[in-house]
């Protein structure tokens, strides 16, 4: 019949226009170089992003991801090309977030030699992906592509690797394009059992103290208005884990903080209190739970989660519900009574009175002294209407841009939330908005995380990445050094660091900048990044000894907090 | 907790790197495993790994999950020994002028549930099925006799005592595969 027969490279350009794909974040090299020469035909197909380092890529897909819930897509080479993907692809597995990871590798016949730029890709990567698979043949690439797609995103998403031989790059196949929406030892969506939900529901009729935990599952499953409906229907106070801060507007009446180590006091203390845990889309994460011994033993708890594995894992669970909260959610709202907590959720208003006396005035509107961080980030949030998408390093900036950041859109919060990667947040704002031009994106990073991967100051000024960077610049390694401060007495042991003169940086690179050290210079400062059409660069030196307060101590328990 | 031997029945697709992203689980946490058998199971290109280990039950039935988890794990699920019926075999190479000199020795192999697999000139293979106290004490019964050249010994294989579902029945099963689709 002669068919048309095409290489592999083409097989994988046709696979990944069949999956939807518009971006890829990359960079070439020796094993990657017929796909890269395959892409040269299909320019107006992808949006090819050129990154500085393959660190860099795979958190830009990260962020293209977490904000559009898209899978993300990024091709590096194989070697050391595959070995600075790791980071990232960890990263992408703690958080679940859906990118494919697309390597190099050499070409089979010499697998296991030693080649140039050979690594074991596939088993370097097998404990930290949802799957990883080597192709070795073309006429595997319609399938493996699909398959690799099709697991990413769907169920608790995460990240997949395929590790391509140069030798199936380039050798030739027929071609059908292939839809996978199933693989048989895979449930990405358990069915939720009606007798749980039944139970929980009892539960929950019957309870006078009940508190939802709201996690990440919430934004991936697209759940928003089923979570509004439970929560207004049974009046149910509501926190958001640091990962699922959008999961509720910040203003919603119900919404009583966020949790964690540095989250609010109320949200922490009551979880001592209530009688009754829902937790939806969240896992427990011991930077949410303090020392797990004493934590919410008092309640029982109902946990609502896609992944089997996190029922039982860290808090002993009475009621769990294995299923996908979107489905989940309705059919508790469709059995739960009509109800009203006001003294309950007043409590929580009284305490978070305490810590807004103790700490948020204060963070808010020093009226002087240096500047803080706190005050920043509410400003820069104000200013940008409560409605851009908050992009964090790790660390201090992390911490104090998601306590003081406002949310009243999904999809609006991207920050490493379990590996705690520092460098995540440059690169993983400009995949974010490159998926979302039309939204505005804040990236606030301290002066550590920026320069981990500052060279993708270069990515933004060849793309032209209208990226808004908020650098809160206090001269440490804060978060290191208010550990070195509180808990291994004041010994700043390779915490200060010397600074370049990060105007001059950005303006090797193109990005307009504007450093700030007064207090009466910010909202002018802050006006100007948003009104500049392009990428910003907003320094601010910020008091350099500060801490993020409050805090709950290592091995303290959640209701244990302190404010100084 | 108490650490008791368990054993885990695991059914993969039969690709390559799965005994790997298996055992990733147990060295994340450090756990060492006691015996594994890996082989094909009773459906085509499924295949079935059985591994023991001591530990407790709160720590593996967390790896079980976590192994059952993967995309191409079709189901691990966990048995401790009064939940299954399990074997070894262990093979025992025997010096023959050893064997031929002291009677005791071949009355001991009779008295056994071992046999004979082969005899000649310089040594004779012993093969016994059965459990490891069984197994571990003949063979210390033979390194008494001073007669043993070699020793070798299986990882288990193990069917539960409960009657459950085959495993092909629940690849086939409808409910089952709903749920993969959204």
């Amino acid at each position: 019949m002669g068919k048309e027969k095409i290489t592999g490279c083409e097989a994988l350009m046709r696979s990944l226009v069949n999956e939807g794909v518009d971006t890829v974040f990359g960079y070439p090299g020796g094993s990657i170089m017929p796909v890269f020469d395959a892409m040269y035909d299909y320019r107006d197909v992808f949006r090819g992003v050129l990154v500085r380092h393959e660190q860099g890529a795979v958190h830009a897909a990260q962020g293209y991801a977490r904000s559009s819930g898209k899978v993300g897509l990024c091709i590096v080479t194989s070697g050391p090309g595959a070995t600075n993907t790791l980071t990232g692809i960890s990263d992408a597995m703690l958080d679940s977030t859906p990118v494919v990871v697309i390597a190099g590798q050499v070409p089979s016949a010499v697998l296991g030699t030693d080649a140039f730029q050979e690594i074991d890709f596939v088993g370097i990567t097998q404990p930290i992906t949802k799957w990883s698979y080597q192709i070795r043949r073309a006429e595997d690439v319609a399938w493996a592509v699909a398959r690799a797609f099709y697991i990413a995103g769907t169920g608790r998403p995460g990240p997949v690797v395929l590790d391509f031989t140069k030798d199936a790059q380039v050798a030739l196949t027929d071609f059908e394009p292939v839809r996978v929406d199933s693989v048989r030892s895979y449930i990405p969506y358990p069915t939720p059992s009606q007798s749980a939900i039944e139970e929980a529901a009892k539960l929950i009729n019957g309870s006078k103290r009940p508190f939802m935990l709201v996690g990440q599952g919430v934004e991936l499953g697209e759940a928003h208005k089923e979570l509004v409906e439970f929560i207004e229907k049974a009046d149910i106070p509501v926190a958001r884990t640091l990962m699922g801060l959008s999961a509720l507007p910040s203003d919603h009446p119900l919404c009583v903080g966020m949790l964690g180590m540095h989250g609010n006091y109320g949200p922490n203390v009551n979880t001592n209190e209530c009688d009754l845990l829902i937790a939806v889309g969240m896992r427990f994460s011991d930077r949410v739970t303090g020392n797990v011994r004493t934590y919410a033993k008092q309640a029982k708890v109902v946990h609502i989660d896609i992944d089997h594995a996190e029922i039982n894992k860290n808090v002993a669970v009475d009621v769990p519900i294995v299923g996908d909260c979107k489905e989940v959610l309705p059919m508790l709202t469709a059995l739960v009574e009509r109800a009203s907590h006001k003294e309950w959720i007043e409590s929580f208003r009284q305490l978070n009175a305490i810590e807004h006396e103790k700490v948020i005035e204060k963070a808010l509107n020093p009226g002087e002294g240096p500047l803080l961080m706190g005050e920043v980030v509410r400003k820069v949030s104000e200013a940008t209407g409560n409605s851009a998408i908050l992009v964090t390093d790790v660390g201090q900036n992390q911490m104090m841009s998601a306590r003081y950041f406002k949310f009243t859109k999904p999809h609006s919060i991207l920050t490493s939330g379990g590996l705690g990667t520092m460098g995540y947040g440059l690169p993983a704002a400009i995949g974010a908005k490159i998926a979302m031009p039309e939204r505005t994106v804040c990236i606030f990073a301290g002066d550590g995380g920026l320069q981990m991967n500052i060279q993708e100051f270069g990515t933004i000024m060849e793309q032209g990445v209208a990226v808004k960077i908020i650098l809160l610049n206090n001269n440490y390694l804060g978060n290191v050094r208010q550990w070195q401060e509180l808990f291994f007495n004041h010994r700043y042991s390779w915490t200060p660091m010397l600074n370049p003169d990060y105007s001059l940086v950005a303006k090797g690179y193109g990005i307009a900048s504007r450093l700030v050290t007064e207090r009466a210079e910010l909202d002018d400062a802050i006006k100007e990044m948003i009104e500049t059409p392009g990428a910003f660069l907003l320094h601010v030196a910020v008091k350099e000894e500060a801490n993020v307060m409050p805090m709950t101590p290592p091995g303290a328990s959640v209701n244990e907090m302190i404010f100084e | 907790m108490e650490k008791k031997l368990y054993t885990i029945i695991v059914y993969t697709e039969n690709i390559a790197g799965m005994l790997n992203q298996v055992t990733a689980e147990f060295t994340r946490r450090m756990m060492n495993i006691d015996t594994i058998t890996a082989s094909s199971s009773s459906v085509e290109g499924v295949h079935r790994y059985t591994i023991s280990l001591w530990g407790e039950e709160d720590s593996v039935h967390k790896v079980t999950k976590r192994i059952a988890k993967k995309v191409d794990v079709l189901k691990a699920d966990y048995y401790t020994d009064n939940e299954i019926f399990f074997q070894e075999v262990a093979l025992y190479k025997l010096s023959t002028p050893k064997v031929l000199a002291d009677s005791y020795i071949s009355r001991m192999i009779r008295h056994s549930t071992a046999r004979v697999i082969e005899v000649n000139d310089n040594y004779t293979v012993v093969e016994m099925t059965g459990q490891t106290d069984a197994i571990v004490e003949l063979y210390n019964e033979f390194v008494a006799r001073d007669c043993i050249l070699q020793f070798v010994k299986s990882g288990r294989v193990a069917v539960p005592r409960a009657s459950q579902e085959k495993l092909s029945d629940l690849l086939f099963d409808e409910d089952y595969k709903r749920k993969a689709v959204k």
